[in-house]
């Protein structure tokens, strides 16, 4: 205790330390590894050498640009369906769930409890084109008598949003939790609608709910693999699903490597022109007020 | 029922340590003719190491892929293997741990390479896979003394190009790649051309994953040789894929996982393992055909990685080649058994296995099967042009 009295100025660090150790050793150290294998060139059998080959990363951009365009458009649907379906289910919980709150809460994460593996299985259960959803929707004539749900970019996109909903609708409960009922109250009694007191205060209010929530579905959504493995066809294959093929296939870890590097850039780039677009100084002081 | 295996095993066994006493100056000098020819620093090593102490290791590790081998569904148990270690007193560690040739050599490259034992004695790996294992120098020599029952072997299966005499790898099971269809909703799908081309199939096809047996098909299809495969056949057929792939033909490219899409009506025809649908299937609907221009039959073999014990290995591959042994294993996996003399002995543990023509197939069948190109399997561009056409 002595020794922290002298050295006040030590104590955040030493508290950080766990930390950064861990961030060390899990995370840059592997980048490091990463970075290093990606600049390599050769093959299985002769041996992977360094020689700063930059045209891993070109090869990258010219050989897969559909594959990334795709990843960031099938991740920024489901993460926009995600939002449309879970903002209503968080603001219904935080709001009207009352003393069943915690059950509900516990029902929006219980698909967690399954394997991920499973979950997009039963997927291909419920659209299968024998099953009962495409039944309906040939019923109904909203399909043709060949068309087909699965193997599809719906299929694809329905999985990864029903995959990542729990992402979206946990900080979003969050932060309709902490909105200050009174705030709306005051709203109320000057006269708002329920439409505009929701608009001008809840919403703002919700704002950081909505950074967290759309972050934390997009960023594993753009890397995701098995809802296009099992759910799409070739056409709907994702960055993922080819680096996978690289490192596992192929055996060209270079280029693995480098692919990695780049939707990690890629995703990099866009947070950050989104959190300056959303204001990440609003969105935090958010959930402080 | 047993008698007389038992008997059989018995002399065999006993014929063994006669062998291994009366051989052993021979062995030494085939050797050090071995080493002068492999110049392999390993291979004198395990040489000296068998004539040196043949005597059986305590326990055999053995990893392998999963339904690959006999079990009683009442005890789980698996009665090959039980017997194995009553006979010769040696506990047998049995692995499922492979699921795909590729993910396989990932996950122990780096210790093979780095001369680790891996601590397996018998792994099970299919041909390509194989191959690549013995040019890298991965796997021992197997004990040809101990392993007498090897005379067993499918003449037809004696000498793959990778390993022309058998010296290092032995066949575990073979099997088919041919069509699988459903007779209800399309009726009879014999020819690769329908199910490229087909409109009434369209998007109701899927392919396999592994190279060599989708590509195989394809390219004798296309009236070229699957067994050396040039550049221009194999492009000319991943044009044919790629078209296929692009019109919506084909809905995937799948691994085993096309049987249920199978069994569902998801998918009406694609390329199929044999005995997946001879064992595996339930729907009485889903019918199974060699492909008239050529089925892949494509073989698992046993190798002893480096740092197994080869005696004990050998003597349980000479074990597995005893048709007793062979039939029991067989009448569970519904596999094509490289064991001659299984035919016979099969009715004794599965009656309706006798004469099924995807476990025992006949001349005629295997006449229009060929064995995939091993160099082209595990060659990079091929590899990396087929993976661009499945979709990564």
């Amino acid at each position: 205790m002595h020794f922290l009295h002298r050295h006040r100025g030590l104590v955040p660090y030493l508290l950080l330390a766990p930390g950064l150790a861990w961030l060390a050793l899990f995370f840059l150290v592997p980048m490091y590894y990463l970075g290093y294998t990606s600049l390599q060139t050769g093959d299985l059998f002769s041996g992977y050498a360094f020689s700063w080959a930059w045209e891993n990363y070109s090869d990258a951009f010219s050989l897969y640009r559909g594959h990334f365009a795709r990843s960031l458009q099938y991740a920024g649907l489901a993460t926009l369906f995600a939002l449309l379906i879970s903002y209503p289910l968080a603001y219904w919980i935080a709001f009207r769930g009352g003393r069943w709150k915690n059950l509900l809460l516990l029902l929006v994460i219980a698909p967690f409890f399954v394997t991920y593996l499973i979950r997009t299985l039963a997927w291909k259960t419920i659209l299968a084109d024998q099953g009962f959803v495409l039944d309906v929707l040939r019923t109904l004539h909203l399909v043709g008598e060949d068309g087909r749900l699965l193997a599809t970019t719906t299929a694809v996109v329905a999985g990864i949003t029903y995959n990542y909903l729990p992402f979206m609708a946990l900080p979003l409960y969050v932060s309709l939790e902490q909105v200050d009922r009174r705030l709306v109250e005051a709203a109320e009694d000057l006269y708002a609608s329920g439409t505009k007191a929701f608009l001008r205060v809840t919403l703002p209010l919700s704002v950081p709910g909505i950074f967290a929530g759309t972050l934390l579905t997009f960023i594993p959504a753009a890397g995701d693999f098995i809802n296009a493995e099992l759910l799409g066809t070739p056409r709907q294959q994702m960055i993922g699903n080819v680096i996978q093929s690289r490192f596992k296939e192929v055996a060209d870890y270079p280029q693995a490597a480098a692919l990695s590097f780049v939707l990690i850039a890629g995703l990099l780039v866009a947070v950050l022109a989104y959190t300056r677009a959303v204001g990440s100084e609003r969105a935090t002081q958010g959930t402080v007020a | 029922m047993i008698d007389r295996p038992f008997t059989r095993r018995d002399l065999l066994r006993r014929g063994l340590v006669g062998g291994a006493a009366l051989s052993l100056p021979g062995l030494l000098a085939a050797c050090g003719g071995d080493g002068g020819i492999e110049g392999q620093a390993g291979q004198t090593e395990s040489g000296e190491e068998t004539t040196a102490e043949r005597k059986l290791a305590q326990q055999l590790v053995f990893a392998n892929w999963t339904f690959y081998i006999d079990v009683n569904e009442k005890t789980k148990k698996r009665p090959t293997l039980e017997k194995f270690t009553r006979e010769t007193g040696v506990k047998v560690r049995y692995v499922e741990e492979v699921n795909d040739n590729e993910e396989w050599f990932g996950k122990y490259q780096a210790q093979l390479k780095a001369g680790d034992d891996i601590g397996r004695d018998i792994v099970v790996l299919t041909d390509w896979m194989a191959a690549r294992m013995i040019r890298l120098g991965y796997v021992q020599k197997k004990d040809k003394e101990a392993i007498p029952n090897e005379q067993n072997l499918n003449p037809a299966l004696a000498s793959p190009g990778w390993d022309p005499s058998r010296d290092y790898s032995l066949p575990w099971q073979s099997g088919l790649t041919g069509i699988a269809f459903n007779k209800k909703t399309i009726g009879r799908v014999t020819t690769v051309d329908q199910l490229l081309t087909d409109p009434k199939l369209k998007g109701k096809v899927t392919m396999l994953s592994e190279m060599p047996d989708t590509m195989g098909v394809l390219i004798a299809a296309q009236g070229d040789d699957p067994t050396k495969v040039t550049d221009d056949a194999f492009d000319k057929a991943i044009g044919t894929l790629q078209e296929a792939v692009d019109s919506g033909q084909i809905r995937r490219f799948t691994g085993n996982d096309y049987a249920e899409d199978l069994a569902t009506g998801n998918v009406w025809a694609c390329l199929a393992w044999s005995g997946d649908i001879a064992a595996g299937i339930k729907n009485p609907s889903i019918d199974f055909t060699v492909i008239d221009t050529g089925s892949h039959l494509w073989t698992d073999n046993m190798l002893i990685p480096n740092g197994g014990d080869v005696f004990t290995a050998s003597t349980y591959m000479n074990y597995v080649y005893d048709p007793a042994v062979a039939a029991e294993i067989a009448a569970y996996v519904y596999y094509i058994t490289p064991v001659e003399g299984t035919e016979e002995r099969i009715a004794e543990f599965d009656e309706s296995a006798v004469g099924n023509e995807l476990i025992f197939p006949t001349e005629e069948t295997l006449g229009k099967t060929f064995i995939f190109d091993a160099e082209a399997s595990d060659n990079p561009d091929y590899k990396e042009k087929f993976q661009a056409v499945i979709g990564a």
